[in-house]
């Protein structure tokens, strides 16, 4: 007996129905929307995170209790836009990995689908977090509860995405895993989810720069002490400091994905982009170095990050499509042999049936088999009563079993009422109603 | 037949996908559609009384905003993530009429999408900037406008997706051209759009009337006139939602006609069409009700009465809603995939060959004795739970108990010669897609399904089993 299992590779066949685009403008689609639904996810998750660290940091020094509320203001734009913003590259991957998405889905399916009242809960309670602020100004036990729950729930419902997109890639592992908790296990989770969260620290304090370094941006009418540079330097700081862990993370997510779909194509991208990174560092440590405020410099690292994010994500689509690409060939080569089948399947239906020893049937015992058969056995009940029992109701009356077919009433209350036949002509009640009554039922 | 195919078997998967679909079309419909033109008249009426009564101005233009509030939070959460929840209930569902779908309607979906883009983006301009827009009156018109554009924005997505759920009841010509163009012109999408709209403004009128009863004191000298306001609102939908809801109701059958054969199930249609329309004259004489008490007397409107005509709304669309999902059976998307997800143009091929062998997610090929109920098992799986548990909503052999009675054991020959020949008899129900020995593996495990029920979990929890084909 063979303990080991060999775990065999699904190929399901194809959708019949072709692209309703060329294949490379939706992957531009795909990637460029998914990049900028991260991008107001990660301002979402970041600024949460954020929001708490100064809230919490506000129970001894108020400036920060009001800077978390500055920072607070900006997650419900960003979260309503990171959801808006999630339909464009959800519906692409629909369409350009229909099979691998959906079996996936299906896999993780309980958790997948609780992202749904997962999500909207901690929306509603970021709201609550939100308006809430003047009310629990004397609780903030409580007000930093609720926001912990909501900043939580942020902090794993990426798990269910990252599972799934990491699922879908390997359809060899399909017939292993057993729900979310086993697929989650998969290498390369874990690094996925360490550089998303870095990356949202690295985001957000990009944009919270931004945003507190504005012109129009009055920060003595807001703080006592805190300034606008001050605000600039730590902002920019958690970038730099975020971008740094990277080097971390980033070489640990290259290092587990499987060996399966990495090229030397896809490296030099990634190798790229870890230059790109190295520069960023770079300016970034300069800008804070001398106490820049946002002017050219600041400006060129925007440039650059959006250069990185590009070559990361287009290095991301790089890996899905080698991963898939032998299981991609199967499928299309299977898909073309079904259809193969199916048009000689429908050759054989057309072709004339074998004849049986019986003989030519009549057409009334044909209905009969066809419409009435389903319910009525020659001697035992099945949905309905058995002929032998009902026939003998009509002797004689042909006229009152043919109404009868065509719009029965309930005549016997232990059985469900029967179905009407009104889409049958005069002709075919005849032959049933002739048949029925000649036919010897016992 | 493609896919793992996720199974809940207590509450089935259908329940799943009406529960966010419903909860979605009941929000998007009121505090969208119907909210943002109600607020926006309301405030500027309010924007008018200022101009005669700057005090009374001032209260109508709160109200107006406390009514936005409501509908910006539960729009832009639970609304918001119900109707991506749509999207991710229905491919766990059915995943193969899904992955059709967005093929077909890409364009229309990437579309609905900027507009829906467009729309949040009004939402948060409209909502964020209002405290902001009483600073002057200029300020104030110009939002005003905002809430025009949020109005005509919210108003697009829906008539957008109803060309997609028409294109499922009805594909009219889309089958010979499977273009978008077809599918938006099937005949059922004026019809729905008519219904849809009015029903759309009333709801958002009683909704918008039970909050301003709750959060306005019975003392304010304001709130008269503003229930009076909404409840007009509502008196000059509700005509409109009634022909609306007549035409879409006339429409129906003439139109269905064609693509089922509606004769054989005229018994189970026309219980169903008489219960909606019972449904609709209660609902539009609550409709009535109301509203000519609330124009005429606004201060007898008792409050909690009020939750009345919200709830007596809902269910009207919801029976109606449901009414669409009866009507498209037995197919997902018409005349071209069966509800279980398998195409006509299939099933000779599973007929003759059967299911299990051309499925990557069955262990089995070959039904033998041993195998029988593992082999029952998975057709059960891949031909019926897009519908049916084993013994939870709509179970299999509650249904089969129903027909036979429980005073003996189901009978396997029995079932056979039923689920052979019931797509003649029950025209809901698309023909049974494997051949006879699959038939027969089939009946056996419901048998033994009623003799010791065991729940079979979906591949969410126990995986899935993966065999090689031969191609």
């Amino acid at each position: 007996m063979i303990n080991a299992v060999i775990t065999q590779i699904p190929v399901p066949k194809d959708i019949p129905l072709p692209l309703p685009l060329p294949e490379w403008i939706l992957v531009a689609i795909l990637i460029f929307s998914f990049l900028l639904h991260i991008l107001f996810i990660n301002l979402m998750v970041g600024g949460s995170i954020l929001t708490f660290w100064y809230e919490w940091k506000g129970l001894k020094n108020k400036d920060h209790d009001k800077l978390a509320r500055e920072i607070a203001a900006t997650i419900t734009v960003n979260k309503s836009l990171a959801v808006v913003l999630g339909v464009a590259p959800l519906l692409s991957i629909n369409v350009l990995y229909t099979l691998y998405f959906y079996s996936s889905n299906a896999l993780t399916g309980n958790m997948w689908i609780s992202i749904v009242p997962w999500v909207s809960v901690a929306f509603l309670l970021i709201y609550l977090h939100k308006y809430s602020w003047d009310k629990l100004a004397e609780n903030k036990t409580l007000h930093l509860s609720i926001l912990a729950l909501g900043v939580f729930s942020f902090l794993m419902i990426p798990f269910i995405f990252l599972t799934n997109i990491n699922l879908m890639l390997f359809p060899e592992k399909w017939g292993e895993v057993q729900g979310f908790f086993s697929a989650l296990t998969l290498p390369n989770v874990f690094p996925r989810y360490f550089h998303f969260i870095t990356a949202c620290l690295a985001i957000t304090g990009v944009f919270l720069a931004v945003y507190f370094g504005r012109k129009s941006y009055n920060t003595e009418s807001k703080f006592e002490h805190i300034t606008k540079a001050d605000l600039q330097k730590s902002m920019l700081t958690l970038a730099l400091a975020a971008t740094g862990f990277q080097f971390i993370f980033g070489p640990l997510l290259f290092l587990t994905l499987p060996t399966k779909g990495v090229t030397w194509g896809l490296f030099w991208v990634i190798l790229a982009g870890v230059t790109v990174a190295v520069i960023i560092l770079l300016q970034l440590w300069k800008m804070i170095k001398q106490n820049e405020t946002i002017g050219r410099r600041f400006y060129l690292i925007l440039g650059l990050f959006t250069i990185l994010v590009a070559f990361m994500g287009t290095g991301r689509h790089m890996y899905r499509e080698s991963a898939l690409k032998t299981h991609k060939t199967m499928m299309a080569e299977r898909t073309a042999a079904h259809w193969e089948a199916v048009k000689k399947a429908h050759e054989n239906v057309l072709m004339p049936s074998v004849q049986t020893g019986e003989g030519t049937i009549s057409p009334g015992e044909a209905l009969f088999k066809n419409n009435c058969a389903v319910c009525h056995a020659a001697n035992t009940r099945l949905v309905g009563p058995s002929m032998a029992e009902a026939a003998p109701v009509y002797d004689g009356n042909i006229e009152g079993l043919k109404q009868w077919i065509k719009k029965p009433g309930r005549k016997r209350m232990d059985y469900p009422a029967m179905t009407g036949f009104p889409n049958l002509s005069e002709q075919q009640l005849t032959d049933i109603s002739n048949f029925v009554l000649q036919k010897d039922w016992n | 037949m493609d896919f793992p195919l996720f199974h809940l078997d207590f509450m089935g998967n259908r329940l799943l996908v009406a529960i966010i679909a419903i909860l979605h079309v009941v929000i998007n419909h009121s505090l969208a559609v119907g909210f943002a033109p109600l607020v926006t008249f309301l405030e500027f009426r309010g924007y008018q009384k200022k101009q005669v009564s700057p005090e009374e101005g001032a209260a109508w233009d709160e109200t107006a905003r406390k009514l936005l509030f409501t509908a910006f939070i539960i729009t832009t959460t639970v609304g918001a993530l119900t109707g991506v929840g749509i999207w991710f209930a229905a491919s766990l569902a059915n995943p193969a009429s899904l992955g059709s779908l967005i093929r077909v309607f890409y364009f229309a979906w990437f579309t609905e999408w900027i507009i829906f883009v467009l729309e949040v983006v009004f939402i948060m301009i409209y909502f964020l900037t209002w405290k902001r827009s009483n600073e002057n009156p200029k300020r104030k018109r110009k939002h005003i406008l905002f809430g025009l554009w949020l109005s005509i924005f919210s108003w697009l997505t829906m008539a957008i997706i109803v060309a997609i759920l028409g294109f499922m009841m009805d594909p009219g010509s889309w089958i010979n051209h499977k273009t978008l163009f077809s599918g938006f012109t099937n005949p059922i999408y004026f019809p729905q759009l008519i219904f849809r709209t009015p029903i759309a403004m009333m709801m958002a009128g009683c909704i918008a009337l039970l909050i301003t009863a709750y959060i306005l004191k019975r003392g304010n000298p304001y709130r008269p006139g503003l229930l009076k306001h909404i409840s007009f609102w509502i008196l000059l939908w509700t005509p409109v939602a009634a022909a609306g809801a007549f035409i879409y109701y006339w429409f129906i059958p003439r139109s269905m006609i064609g693509n089922l054969p509606v004769a054989l199930g005229t018994q189970q249609f026309q219980d169903w069409y008489d219960s909606l329309l019972t449904v609709m004259i209660v609902v539009v004489s609550i409709g009535f009700a109301v509203s000519i008490l609330g124009t005429f007397a606004p201060r007898r409107l008792p409050k909690h009465l009020l939750f009345i005509p919200v709830v007596a709304s809902i269910l009207f669309l919801g029976t109606f809603e449901r009414l669409r999902e009866f009507i498209r059976k037995p197919y997902v998307i018409g005349d071209y995939m069966y509800a279980n997800g398998i195409l006509v143009e299939e099933y000779p091929l599973y007929q003759q060959t059967g299911l299990l062998k051309n499925s990557p997610y069955s262990s089995v090929s070959e039904i033998t004795d041993a195998n029988r109920l593992k082999a029952g098992e998975e057709v059960f799986n891949l031909a019926c739970t897009r519908c049916h548990t084993t013994h939870g909503v709509n179970s299999v052999v509650n249904r089969f108990e129903r027909m036979y009675g429980t005073e003996n054991p189901l009978n396997v020959e029995a079932m056979k010669v039923y689920m052979k020949s019931m797509h003649n008899v029950r025209y809901y129900m698309p023909p049974f897609p494997g051949n006879d020995m699959e038939l027969d593996a089939l009946a056996w495990y419901i048998q033994h399904q009623q003799a010791e029920p065991k729940p079979l979990e979906g591949p969410q929890i126990k995986g899935v089993d993966v065999k090689e084909i031969k191609y």
